[in-house]
């Protein structure tokens, strides 16, 4: 008795310290990444990190401005693809669709989601870039747009079911039509779920630098309008990554760190939003 | 359930007891509803048989069986809330003031057969907001905050909540978020309200206080009331309809019922033999 007693104490201490060492080391990974960018890229964060273009090759300093403005044109761009087209694919696969068109589409987002980033990239190029002759920011947009719509769907599409049967038919109820019912009720209902969703994808392809490398190309200059090649964050990354300047090394941990802080901010901000309004009890 | 009971159940079922009572009510008050010949189907099973019935104005009618008899049914069959579930079909008459209801655009039907559900279901919106959604949806002219007022006071809400109408429905207790939902449902001013089970998530104190508010809401509407309790059904209502796996049994003015029901079933059912 007092050994089996003994032997149970025993794996449950097992079993606690292996769970809290396991929950440990995911959250340390995120500070480990932190940490070693801030030490690599803090001392190449200044001012002209973010306002200057990158300085001819040989000389120390310059910025990436070009690349954070190109990232933030194709993110727009993406942004403006794919949560339109994810979202209201998601509320025609939610409410409208049933049985066969339903499992098709929701089989072919799964698969467009596991669809490696290079190939989107390939497709991008010959869809964008062979037609207008040109690499572009419109190109690399379209590319990141692609890839943020499976994500878009899916989730939102979860969010939307998961809104409870009582609230749809309270509205109804009240003779509000099907349309209504979903502006006024599910959606926003499932407001919150559907912004991380969103948000989600953003961060997902914001580090994205695969589709980039033949649609964007990549500019160590300004590239204005759309038609243009363009640099972007982590296109800028690979590429100093890869050099051999002791500086540009640095510049491209600077670029980690602005990209991830970037990510982190987006979502503080969503995440502070997202606490106003009421949210639907789990019943 | 005690063996005597039993063949009672499975026996061949006659036609409806309409006592004289019943055929004296239902020629002196005028009726807002009537039923006739309904059968329902979900997919291929049948779960309501040539059901027909009267619904009189001004007045409380609660509809009483077991589970699964077919009574949360027939209530969703009068705002056609049974279309939103894929496969079912109806078949036979309903009429609003002598209209066809299956004929008529469903949104303004809903309108006018107002619902209140078996769990309190406030929409994630302000208290205010809850009661104003019927006007706001249907582009109603009449001042909202007055409307919303009256409607809190219809439901005996107003003087608990008027301090805070803009807090989030949420924080309102069980019972008066069901007496939330009955002023949403008034806000628009309904014909008939349906109500299924309004009560059975609710604790006694509660469930006494909408069944006080239900007796005074006939002045504004007919109400129809399904309720697996029979001493509320008793409490509250003018008539009564028994229904027994998908038939309706006895059809009586609500004392008649209790105490001298006409059929052998409902006998057996409201002295508790079974259900």
């Amino acid at each position: 008795m007092n050994s089996q007693l003994r032997w149970r104490k025993f794996v449950n201490g097992f079993m606690l310290t292996m769970t809290g060492v396991c929950a440990l080391v995911s959250v340390s990974v995120l500070f480990f990444i932190l940490g070693h960018l801030v030490y690599h890229g803090g001392t190449s964060i200044s001012w002209d990190f973010f306002t200057k273009l990158p300085a001819p090759v040989g000389e120390t300093g310059g910025g990436m401005a070009n690349a954070i403005l190109g990232s933030a044109k194709m993110l727009l761009l993406a942004t403006l693809i794919g949560v339109p087209v994810g979202f209201f694919g998601a509320i025609y696969l939610a409410e409208f669709s049933g049985g066969t068109t339903a499992f098709v589409v929701r089989y072919a987002a799964d698969l467009l989601n596991g669809v490696p980033s290079i190939v989107i990239g390939i497709f991008a190029y010959s869809i964008v870039v062979l037609p207008f002759k040109h690499f572009s920011t419109l190109a690399g947009g379209f590319a990141l747009g692609l890839m943020m719509i499976p994500i878009t769907l899916r989730s939102t599409e979860e969010f939307l079911r998961a809104v409870p049967r009582a609230l749809r038919e309270a509205a109804m109820a009240l003779g509000a039509s099907k349309w209504k019912t979903i502006a006024t009720v599910i959606v926003p209902a499932a407001y919150r779920g559907i912004l991380t969703a969103v948000l989600l994808a953003f961060a997902r392809v914001a580090g994205e630098t695969a589709p980039l490398l033949f649609t964007a190309l990549g500019n160590r200059f300004w590239s204005p309008g759309w038609n243009q090649p363009t640099d972007s964050l982590p296109v800028a990354i690979y590429r100093y990554a890869i050099s051999p300047f002791e500086d540009w090394h640095r510049q491209a941990w600077a670029a980690g760190l602005v990209l991830l802080g970037l990510i982190l901010v987006i979502n503080i901000v969503a995440r502070a939003i997202l606490s106003r309004g009421i949210a639907v009890p789990r019943s | 359930m005690h063996a005597s009971v039993r063949p009672v159940l499975s026996v061949n079922i006659p036609p409806i007891v309409t006592s004289a009572a019943t055929r004296e009510m239902s020629a002196a008050l005028s009726m807002r509803m009537t039923i006739s010949k309904v059968n329902f189907f979900y997919g291929s099973k049948q779960t309501l048989f040539d059901v027909s019935m009267g619904i009189a104005t001004s007045k409380v009618t609660s509809l009483i069986g077991p589970s699964g008899c077919g009574k949360s049914t027939l209530l969703r069959t009068l705002n056609r809330m049974h279309e939103t579930v894929r496969g079912a079909r109806l078949e036979g008459e309903i009429l609003l003031d002598a209209q066809n209801i299956l004929a008529q655009d469903v949104t303004s039907l809903r309108r006018r057969v107002g619902m209140v559900f078996q769990r309190p279901n406030p929409f994630p919106k302000s208290i205010f907001d809850n009661v104003a959604y019927g006007l706001r949806i249907n582009g109603s002219k009449a001042p909202i905050s007055e409307a919303v007022e009256k409607s809190l006071r219809h439901a005996a809400l107003w003087d608990e909540v008027k301090d805070h109408l803009h807090k989030s429905a949420y924080e309102l207790s069980g019972g008066q978020q069901q007496r939330l939902c009955i002023a949403r449902a008034l806000a628009v001013e309904p014909e008939v309200m349906l109500l299924d089970e309004p009560c059975s998530a609710l604790d006694p104190i509660s469930t006494a206080k909408i069944e006080e508010l239900l007796v005074q809401l006939k002045d504004l509407c007919t109400i129809v009331i399904v309720t697996h309790n029979m001493q509320q059904a008793a409490r509250v209502s003018d008539f009564t309809a028994f229904l027994l796996t998908g038939q309706l049994i006895e059809f009586s003015p609500t004392p008649q019922l209790f105490t001298t029901p006409g059929d052998p079933r409902t006998e057996a059912y409201i002295t508790g033999r079974f259900g």
